[in-house]
């Protein structure tokens, strides 16, 4: 019998051991899965590569996890966001590296890396500073830039359900990266509202079928990223 | 130009105003962030446009009313928005091979400056504090059919923003095609900058010699 299930955040990460590459679903707060980071930051884990568009807001989640100086190295589109100071201060600090990626390079990065597409050519970029030092070819015409996979060894994800085979659904615009970071990461962990049997949900409302999720953990009232930072809350 | 200069040409909600009459019915629309965000409010009654944010949304409807809010219902600005009936949810892939592939018919972007050859310089400043952000940006002007900018003619130390070449790092080479400002309407030709359209009352003059590069007569 397949059961995905996990008793909770703590052994959902119990094996992301140090300098690991772990993929970190969600865009601006929608989707960020901040019940697995704060596990993350507990597991003690340290030189991680994190993979995300954002760097996390307030000090809490992504942010919190920057702010324990666990990152080594953040792999984003997007590092500026209101209320985020803990990214740009260790960014000037030399204390984190920093591979800008432009957002729909790093979308289809991720989605290669879980469909064994080892690089591919993108439009985006071309004659700007992130061109620079990567390979160029002409297609008909116009230019592009050869780009490179993205894999992890595990991605932290939000999702709305799952059921115990792993199948997922989503809540709104909060799909953002999580279904290509569970195809392309080795460990794949999704943290949801309700865990269901199967057949609970329609197969044809699946949006990550469960052969590319390896963990499901019930959290059953996620915390909001905003009302967290609202209140000023810190993590630890 | 002093603070308490009276204002000249186009406000913002008109310059909004003025894009979204050249927008035609039935047009899929990513807006970018900032005054591009206010075009929305502008759409001629009878006209459909169809809003696509690149966070995974099509059929963006405007912000929610308080009992309705959703902090995972979001735009790329990451303001809460609705989905209005007939809106769709995409993960992020889908979500660029719209506007990689072609698909949106129109972007509008603000920007820092934009070239007469169509460069679009809108993501950094190159200084070296700064921390660099790109977003979709480079995706969107590398796959958009049409590629609008509204932005005030000149910045507020009053240089150009309409150059003969971008000195910011570029997010784009040859993309924009029409640019709003609160002075003119004006299109990228294979010639350069050329006049479309004057706000009421500001003479040709006074916008050339707000224009960074040759502005010519259609």
């Amino acid at each position: 019998m397949i059961d995905k299930r996990v008793q909770g955040p703590s052994e959902a990460v119990a094996d992301i051991h140090d300098g690991a590459t772990v993929m970190i679903g969600g865009f601006g707060e929608a989707g960020s899965p901040i019940e697995l980071i704060h596990a993350l930051i507990d597991r003690g884990s340290k030189g991680l590569t994190v993979i995300s568009n954002n760097t996390g807001s307030g000090q809490v989640g992504l942010a919190a996890l920057l702010k324990a100086e666990r990152v080594a190295k953040v792999i984003c589109s997007f590092p500026r966001t209101a209320n985020s100071t803990v990214f740009p201060d260790l960014y000037r600090r030399g204390k984190v590296e920093l591979e800008l990626v432009p957002q729909g390079t790093l979308a289809e990065r991720i989605r290669a890396g879980g469909a064994g597409i080892p690089a591919f050519y993108t439009p985006a970029a071309v004659g700007t500073p992130l061109a620079e030092g990567k390979e160029s070819r002409t297609f008909d015409g116009k230019e592009y830039l050869l780009e490179r996979w993205l894999r992890a060894d595990f991605a932290l994800i939000k999702g709305r359900s799952a059921d115990t085979h792993g199948n997922v659904v989503y809540h709104k615009t909060a799909r953002n990266f999580g279904p290509i970071m569970a195809m392309a990461a080795r460990v794949a962990i999704v943290q949801v509202r309700s865990v269901v049997q199967p057949g609970a949900i329609d197969p044809e409302v699946v949006v990550t079928p469960g052969i590319f999720v390896d963990r499901v953990v019930e959290v059953r009232e996620p915390r909001h990223e905003s009302e967290l930072v609202a209140a000023g809350a810190t993590y630890p | 130009m002093s603070d308490d200069a009276p204002q000249i040409g186009w406000s913002r909600d008109e310059m909004a105003r003025r894009v979204a009459l050249d927008i035609p019915s039935g047009s899929y629309v990513n807006l970018g962030i900032g005054i591009p965000e206010l075009v929305a409010k502008f759409v001629p009654e009878g006209r459909t446009l169809i809003y696509h944010t690149e966070n995974g949304l099509l059929g963006m409807g405007p912000s929610p009313k308080p009992e309705a809010a959703d902090p995972e219902l979001i735009n790329a600005g990451k303001r809460q928005v609705t989905a209005l009936p007939g809106a769709a949810y995409f993960h992020h892939a889908d979500s660029f091979a719209m506007i990689r592939g072609g698909h949106l018919d129109l972007c509008v972007l603000g920007a820092m400056q934009v070239a007469r050859s169509g460069d679009l310089a809108n993501w950094s400043t190159g200084e070296p504090d700064a921390i660099p952000a790109v977003g979709g940006a480079m995706d969107l002007v590398a796959g958009v059919k049409s590629v609008y900018v509204i932005t005030q003619h000149c910045t507020k130390t009053g240089e150009p923003k309409l150059v003969d070449r971008c000195t910011y790092p570029l997010t784009g080479r040859s993309v924009v095609n029409r640019v709003y400002t609160e002075l003119a309407v004006i299109d990228i030709t294979s010639k350069g900058f050329e006049l479309v359209e004057l706000c009421p009352g500001v003479e040709f003059e006074y916008v050339r010699e707000r224009t960074g590069a040759p502005l010519l007569r259609r």
